[in-house]
């Protein structure tokens, strides 16, 4: 038995990589081959599906969009989180426990319960269909995870750093940008990674609060699925280039990804 | 642990991260809890109803079979991707080159948008031309999911576990990680048996993140929206509408503002509740 | 109880070995006797815990073998050894009272319970963890900790070797010296051969009856604490044991004389070093090291005071010499004579002994 137990992981990993390699396969192919029969490879391999995506502006267009809150997001919910998980990590004030737990509470909100409001608060405020409102409405639940994230790492550096630098001189956001930052580096990897993981995947909110001008990949492939009928080729095509970004991303943060995950902040 | 130094200039570092939460959080909320008390016929014109959108929802039948529905699906879902996730990750190598490549696959789906993994299991699952639906059909196992209950219940579960087990895995492989050699070590010296050395040290020392995966899992389980929707859209009939679907139909769909508000905020309260339950059961050991 | 010894031992962490400096342990041939204490001295990275880890079983070595008494366990796992081994860390069984923690090599045994009972109450009352039984090994103490550790070594009866990687690491400083001398006072009482591994020279000086320092994978010196202090047999010895540690001084050997600046230096023992020898040393521990009316011409630079003795720097020939004055003796200023006494003054060429 001992000597099997490579089997699980590796079924497993056949398992999902299955429906990738199904996804690729159908994007290569034609509509008539994929309505018509069913094989295996591509029998007629074409690059249309693909042609089409690059080429035609509410395809691509999709994908920039939804690059552009991600990355938007990322960068608020990491700038705003780090001196807040500062001062969680090091500090003790009216409040800070509470607060904290209330963070959290909001990574327990079901986007259900806020995609009507956020539809009626953002259309309020005139961001309606702008990649900032994504942005903001992703903070939702992505600024309580970087904060929580960034504690956890900031709390493993002594404080006896911080202490030292300031017996040597330093302003606060001097020591803050200049010494502290580069130590958590590490932290702000993984913070940044999940942050981006959550908001590239979230699509309610996503679609609730853009209609045309920032419209999300997301909503450019439903569109398809339901309107000119049963495009399964473009469809797939679409979707594999969604895969992508989040293989990049992994690719460059594995080594830090089992170091997040360690720290069990996830 | 350090000790932490009382401050209360800290509130300058945590107010914009207040402020941005809060705008989307408690603004929102506060437009839902008026909506709930109130009733509107439209050209905003309110007048308060109290409990009675709350009443309605409590009583209404269709609010109780999406949450049996619910609880059903999340219960099905942990029991499954727990246990074999764990059961990955202990059969995963300890070190060695395949591990990161391993790893690295399976994070794969996690970062999928859930619309393109709702449509991937929806083209993969269809009977006829769909590569699991083709071949199930072919062993002479009747399956049409946007026909069968039963066969939409088990596509929907078969994505969810193909989507989410790995997270499982990320979390309880780095949880093993952490155990140092030392106790593997003296573990072969003190003769034990590999079954003990899963209960008496891999076991505990997993907890801790054994806890936040099951958290998570049911957290997001029960809050699950787009893949379900996409993949199956609720059907057939409303089979597999779980309780996000549910509402969103509601709000979205029909626009009910008050009945959305209530149930809403229902909704909130009982993932609220069941955290919390779930979170003192498991970490009431470690105050020991 | 068993005598342990190392034949031909070699080990390298690399699977193809391409210079000297890729074994961990270089050549060595070793041997305990039956029912000693011992120790392995050396600073990290000299090779101790892979020996270590050897013996245990935890580690196949590349070369050579390993046997206890006449037996030859070099392909044997750990717990086919009968060995005990306690780490840096407490490695307890969080989960199981202290009772069960003692108790669970005796039961993977499948001894029956009358005899576990007993047993694990004799190592109890040996380590004094009687009254905590029946807690949970988890609430313990990290001292507590480590004897549990101890203790579910201890609980077999024909354990063949006690091997202890470094177990005072984690325990706090005033608690040292109590585990340190309930060690001593274990080994006195079960009399299992037992081996030490440490950085620390004060705890192998005072648990071991032989020492064994290490250094980049070879033995240097292996004797008595006494003989590793009077007489080390490699500046490295002279160095690592004694606080302060021995003072080298440069030197010349002419006709059978040994000298330092000009001076005549007298030896312990006539010196016979090889021809060959590139860097000639003397040896001597500031214990050893007197003023004089007259000697090796010095100048006093600093006096440190340590408690018990004062630590008094003198230079001479550009060289720095360290001795100790206790209370009540006097400290000359400026310009002072040194005397070694000859009894502890060793010659080294190229760091070993040469006498």
């Amino acid at each position: 038995m001992r000597r099997f137990h490579w089997l699980l992981p590796f079924v497993f990993i056949l398992f999902v990589l299955a429906p990738i390699y199904w996804l690729l396969n159908m994007s290569f192919k034609t509509t008539n081959e994929i309505l018509g029969s069913f094989t295996l490879w591509p029998h007629q391999f074409t690059l249309d599906n693909y042609r089409k995506i690059f080429t035609d502006p509410t395809w691509y267009n999709g994908y920039l969009n939804s690059i552009a809150y991600v990355l938007m997001n990322t960068v608020i919910s990491v700038t705003v989180a780090l001196p807040a998980a500062y001062a969680f990590s090091r500090y003790r004030f009216l409040g800070d426990k509470h607060l904290f737990f209330w963070l959290l509470t909001n990574r327990m909100a079901p986007p259900a319960v806020f995609a009507l409001p956020f539809f009626q608060l953002y259309s309020a405020i005139g961001l309606f269909d702008t990649h900032f409102a994504v942005a903001l409405a992703h903070c939702l639940f992505n600024i309580p995870l970087a904060v929580w994230i960034l504690e956890g790492f900031m709390s493993g550096v002594p404080k006896e750093l911080d202490e030292t630098a300031f017996v040597d001189g330093y302003p606060f956001w001097r020591f803050f940008a200049r010494i502290f930052i580069p130590t958590i580096a590490s932290g702000i990897g993984v913070a940044a990674f999940f942050c981006f993981m959550f908001s590239w995947v979230e699509l309610l909110l996503a679609k609730t609060l853009t209609s045309v001008a920032a419209k999300p990949i997301a909503a450019t492939m439903t569109r398809t699925a339901s309107t000119s009928g049963y495009e399964l080729g473009l469809l797939a095509a679409a979707g594999a280039l969604t895969i992508i970004p989040g293989a990049f991303v992994i690719y460059f943060v594995r080594n830090y990804i089992a170091k997040g995950f360690a720290l069990g902040r996830v | 642990m350090s000790t932490k130094v009382p401050n209360q200039k800290a509130w300058w570092l945590v107010l914009p991260v207040v402020v941005l939460v809060a705008f989307n959080a408690v603004l929102p909320l506060m437009t839902v809890v008026n909506y709930s008390v109130q009733e509107t016929f439209g050209e905003n014109v309110f007048f308060f109803e109290g409990v009675k959108w709350f009443e309605q929802i409590l009583h209404s039948k269709r609010f109780h079979e999406s949450l049996q529905r619910q609880l059903l699906y999340t219960a099905i879902v942990l029991a499954i991707e727990v246990p074999l996730g764990v059961a990955i990750a202990l059969a995963m190598p300890r070190r060695g080159p395949w591990v990161s490549v391993c790893l690295v696959l399976m994070a794969m789906p996690l970062l999928i948008p859930w619309n393109v993994v709702g449509a991937m299991w929806n083209i993969i699952a269809l009977p006829d031309i769909g590569l699991l639906g083709r071949s199930l059909n072919a062993l002479g196992i009747e399956y049409n999911f946007t026909r069968q209950p039963v066969a939409a219940w088990a596509t929907l579960i078969a994505m969810d576990v193909w989507h989410w087990t790995s997270l499982v895995v990320l979390l309880a492989y780095a949880g093993l990680s952490a155990i140092p050699d030392a106790y593997y070590q003296a573990a072969k010296i003190d003769g034990a048996s590999r079954w003990a050395v899963f209960r008496f040290i891999q076991l505990p020392k997993m907890r801790r993140v054994l806890t936040i995966a099951v958290l998570l899992r049911f957290m997001d389980s029960f809050m699950i929206y787009t893949e379900a929707i996409v993949v199956t859209g609720g059907g057939p009939g409303n089979s597999t509408t779980l309780l996000s679907i549910d509402l969103v139909k509601i709000a979205l769909g029909q626009f009910d503002l008050g009945p959305a508000a209530a149930m809403s905020l229902i909704y909130f309260l009982i993932i609220l509740l069941l955290s919390w339950v779930f979170y003192t059961v498991m970490t009431r050991d470690e105050a020991n | 109880m068993a005598l342990v010894r190392l034949s031909s031992l070699r080990h390298s962490y690399r699977a193809h070995v391409q210079a000297d400096a890729d074994w961990a342990v270089k050549r060595l041939d070793i041997e305990w006797a039956n029912g000693t204490a011992n120790a392995l001295l050396g600073p990290s990275g000299c090779g101790k815990t892979t020996l270590l880890n050897i013996i245990s079983g935890l580690l196949r070595p590349t070369e050579g073998a390993v046997f206890f008494d006449e037996r030859d366990v070099t392909a044997l796992a750990p717990d086919e050894r009968n060995i005990a081994q306690v780490f840096q860390f407490p490695v307890v069984y969080d989960t199981m009272t202290v009772y069960q923690n003692l108790a669970f090599p005796l039961r993977n045994r499948r001894l029956e319970q009358g005899a576990v009972d007993r047993r694990v109450r004799e190592i109890a009352a040996l380590l004094d963890l009687e009254p905590m039984l029946a807690q949970r090994a988890a609430g313990l103490t990290a001292d507590g900790k480590q004897k549990i550790s101890l203790g579910r070594g201890l609980v077999r009866e024909d354990v063949n070797v006690v091997m202890f990687d470094e177990p005072l690491t984690v325990i706090d400083p005033h608690l040292k010296w109590r585990l340190r001398s309930k060690l001593k006072e274990l080994h006195q009482r079960v009399g299992t051969t037992m081996i030490y591994v440490t950085h620390d020279q004060t705890e192998a000086l005072t648990f071991a009856d032989q020492v064994i320092v290490m250094n980049e994978g070879t033995v240097v010196q292996a004797g008595t604490p006494v003989e590793l202090f009077e007489r080390p047999r490699h500046t490295f010895v002279g160095h690592f044991i004694g606080s302060p540690g021995m003072n080298v001084l440069p030197a010349t050997f002419d006709d059978g004389v040994a000298r330092f600046g000009g001076d005549v230096v007298e030896l312990a023992t006539p010196a016979r070093p090889p021809a060959s020898a590139k860097r000639l040393e003397l040896g001597v521990r500031p214990e050893f090291v007197r003023f004089a009316s007259d000697g090796i011409p010095v100048r006093v630079v600093r006096v440190r005071d340590s408690g018990r003795y004062r630590i008094v720097e003198t230079e001479a020939e550009g060289v720095t010499i360290r001795l100790l004055l206790t209370e009540g003796q006097l400290l000359p200023r400026g310009n002072a004579k040194l005397r070694f006494e000859p009894k502890f003054t060793q010659l080294y060429a190229d760091g070993w002994i040469a006498s």
